[in-house]
């Protein structure tokens, strides 16, 4: 049959994509009003939740995309942390205002430790983090108005006071700290959804179509002109902001800070890498079945105290040995179902019908 | 305390970190493998020690001849079933791997041994010292010193004068071509990490005998190794004494102006190192 020929075209949508768009925003609007009809203690657990989802994107987009494996994330969520604790105690700044500090304070970090640690090649970057997340830890340490190495708490009339509080008390019947539960919540919602719309984009623009060329092969993606240094910053920076800007939030719910619990590589990092690892390296919503699962190993195994981090260890050994793509990668290539598409498609011509 | 003890005491440091990193260094030169668990490796062998001296009676020293093979034959079963699956261009799945394996082992030493912080006995040596002219100097920290010599000196003896060496070099230059020419590569990194394994017993024995250990210690051991390695330079085995020694003196210089200091200082001067000689002071492999 002689078939008209339709032009190529290039498409990124995919069917499940497109119901799953329309599913994710009644999944926020249902997030949105949780706190209506959701008892503190589950509002709390979802904080912990979309928190650990916000540090496991920002990871996955740093070591997934671009290839940087960094074990020193806890440098941006303790610096975020203790830049906003500064702001609140130092600057008498609203809590609100002093979260975006933290994310900017993580961003300026990562300007000179990213000058440092791209020094390092490959493996030797991941350890080079390490060691700049201790230098700051270290720092931090020796700051004594904020407690110095034993910590320090954020005023309670400080959060209480926080921008929008009184409303939520008003409108809601709430008392005080369970308001400032709830922002702390809707902050967390937003601060998810925004840092994966903005890994979504990213990765859907021509800086994602670069990255993905310079994971590929990086000889033939500067070949073509690309930059890969430049790339690889821009996200390291990108990470860096996102990390304090959630590290910041963190402290913001806990209100209660320490060097040793703020620069803690198995809260910030191990944990992250498991999330990943385990959910599925490489893709977005690898690290959303990633979380979901480490949030219910949790609930179960949480008792257990030391056993259940050799578990967690033990099933990301074998994850990465058995099934490197993870439980959302194995999920995709067996049923071809993509949530949120960044691979570009052919389409049209005369092969397609 | 004069500046010229404080300075001779961070050299014989320097020791003990080059000890940490030796394992490391002949790892990564054979197979461009990081391991992050190379320091809970070495807190493994300093229970293991421990658990020899104390339910055999025997002298840390006498133990230590026992762990080595034990080791050599954890970093053997290791490299050959585990890592060696990890192998290739990805970066990703060895360090996952080994970063998966350190809190393994950190919480599995946990539930054994608790987090009570524990000390290898060694009788008098603990606390025996020699006058060295106008010094003081501890038995142990000469021990340690010395044995760091040796283990470079035999190491550099085996990769360059011996047909195991040989082998070594060749599957590090070529992998691929060395398999050609008969030797198995996977074998060859499986004996390389089953020696690393062995070394890092000996620097268990004086990590465990000079100060407390506990079971979290591990990950800054492995930091201390990392920056030995980089500071002189990667592939040279000489050069790890010399990054060691520098950070050995850069410890306890920052330690005997504020105790608070003294890691830092050591952290400091590896920055300050890495940004006026990016390749380390002896740089060999081009990686």
């Amino acid at each position: 049959m002689h078939g008209r020929t339709i032009p190529w075209r290039v498409e990124t949508r995919t069917k499940a994509s497109t119901v799953f768009a329309v599913l994710a925003a009644m999944i926020i609007v249902v997030g949105v009003v949780a706190p209506a009809y959701l008892p503190r203690a589950t509002l709390q657990d979802l904080f912990f939740i979309l928190t650990m989802l916000v540090l496991a994107q920002s990871w996955n987009l740093l070591a997934g995309y671009a290839g940087l494996v960094s074990v020193g994330q806890q440098a941006f969520v303790g610096l975020g942390a203790y830049a906003m604790f500064a702001g609140v105690v130092l600057l008498k700044l609203d809590p609100l205002v002093a979260i975006l500090l933290g994310g900017a304070a993580a961003a300026l970090l990562a300007i000179p430790a990213g000058f440092f640690a791209f020094r390092l090649q490959g493996a030797y970057f991941a350890i080079g983090t390490w060691v700049v997340a201790e230098i700051v830890r270290l720092l931090i340490a020796q700051w004594k108005t904020l407690g110095g190495g034993t910590g320090t708490s954020l005023p309670g009339a400080a959060t209480r006071a926080m921008f929008g509080t009184d409303l939520v008390q008003r409108l809601m019947g709430v008392r005080p700290a369970q308001a400032v539960d709830i922002i702390c919540y809707w902050l967390a919602l937003l601060l998810a959804v925004a840092t994966i719309f903005t890994v979504y984009r990213l990765l859907r623009s021509r800086h994602g179509l670069a990255l993905a060329s310079v994971r590929d092969n990086q000889e033939a993606a500067r070949a073509v002109g690309i930059d890969a240094r430049r790339l690889k910053a821009m996200v390291y920076l990108t990470s860096a902001a996102l990390t304090g800007l959630v590290g910041a939030l963190i402290y913001v719910q806990k209100a209660r800070i320490s060097p040793d619990a703020a620069f803690s590589v198995i809260d910030w990092t191990a944990y992250v890498i498991f999330i990943v690892v385990i959910g599925g390296i490489g893709t977005i919503e690898g690290p959303i079945v990633g979380v979901l699962i480490f949030f219910a190993l949790q609930k179960l195994l949480a008792d257990f105290g030391s056993l259940y981090l050799l578990a967690l260890g033990l099933i990301g050994i074998v994850i990465m040995l058995f099934a490197p793509q993870g439980l959302w990668g194995l999920f995709a290539s067996r049923t071809g179902i993509q949530l949120l598409p960044v691979r570009r498609l052919l389409r049209g011509g005369s092969l397609d019908t | 305390m004069s500046w010229a003890d404080t300075i001779l005491q961070g050299v014989l440091l320097g020791g003990l970190y080059a000890l940490f990193a030796a394992g490391l260094s002949l790892v990564f030169g054979i197979m461009r493998l990081v391991n992050l668990a190379h320091g809970d490796l070495i807190v493994l062998a300093a229970y293991l020690i421990l658990v020899l001296v104390s339910g055999l009676g025997l002298h840390p020293f006498l133990a230590v001849l026992i762990a080595m093979p034990l080791m050599f034959g954890i970093g053997w079963l290791l490299q050959a079933y585990v890592l060696n699956r990890t192998l290739g261009p990805d970066i990703l799945p060895p360090l996952l791997v080994t970063f998966g394996l350190s809190v393994v082992l950190q919480n599995g030493l946990l539930q054994a041994y608790s987090a009570d912080s524990r000390r290898i006995p060694s009788g008098s040596l603990e606390t025996a010292s020699v006058a060295l002219g106008p010094f003081n100097v501890g038995v142990m920290p000469m021990l340690t010193f010395a044995s760091a010599v040796a283990v470079i000196l035999i190491l550099n003896r085996v990769l360059y004068g011996t047909e195991l060496g040989r082998a070594f070099r060749a599957t590090s230059d070529d992998a691929v071509t060395a398999g050609l020419m008969g030797i198995r590569p996977n074998r060859t990194f499986a004996v390389a990490t089953g020696i690393a394994m062995a070394i890092v017993a000996i620097a268990a024995v004086f990590l465990g005998t000079r100060a407390n250990f506990d079971p979290t210690i591990g990950p800054a051991r492995l930091i201390y190794a990392f920056e030995a390695v980089i500071m002189g330079g990667l592939g040279s085995l000489w050069g790890t004494l010399a990054g060691g020694v520098v950070l050995g003196v850069a410890q306890t210089i920052g330690g005997a102006v504020n105790p608070e200091w003294q890691i830092l200082a050591g952290h400091i001067a590896f920055v300050l190192v890495l940004l006026v000689r990016p390749r380390g002071f002896f740089p060999r492999a081009v990686d």
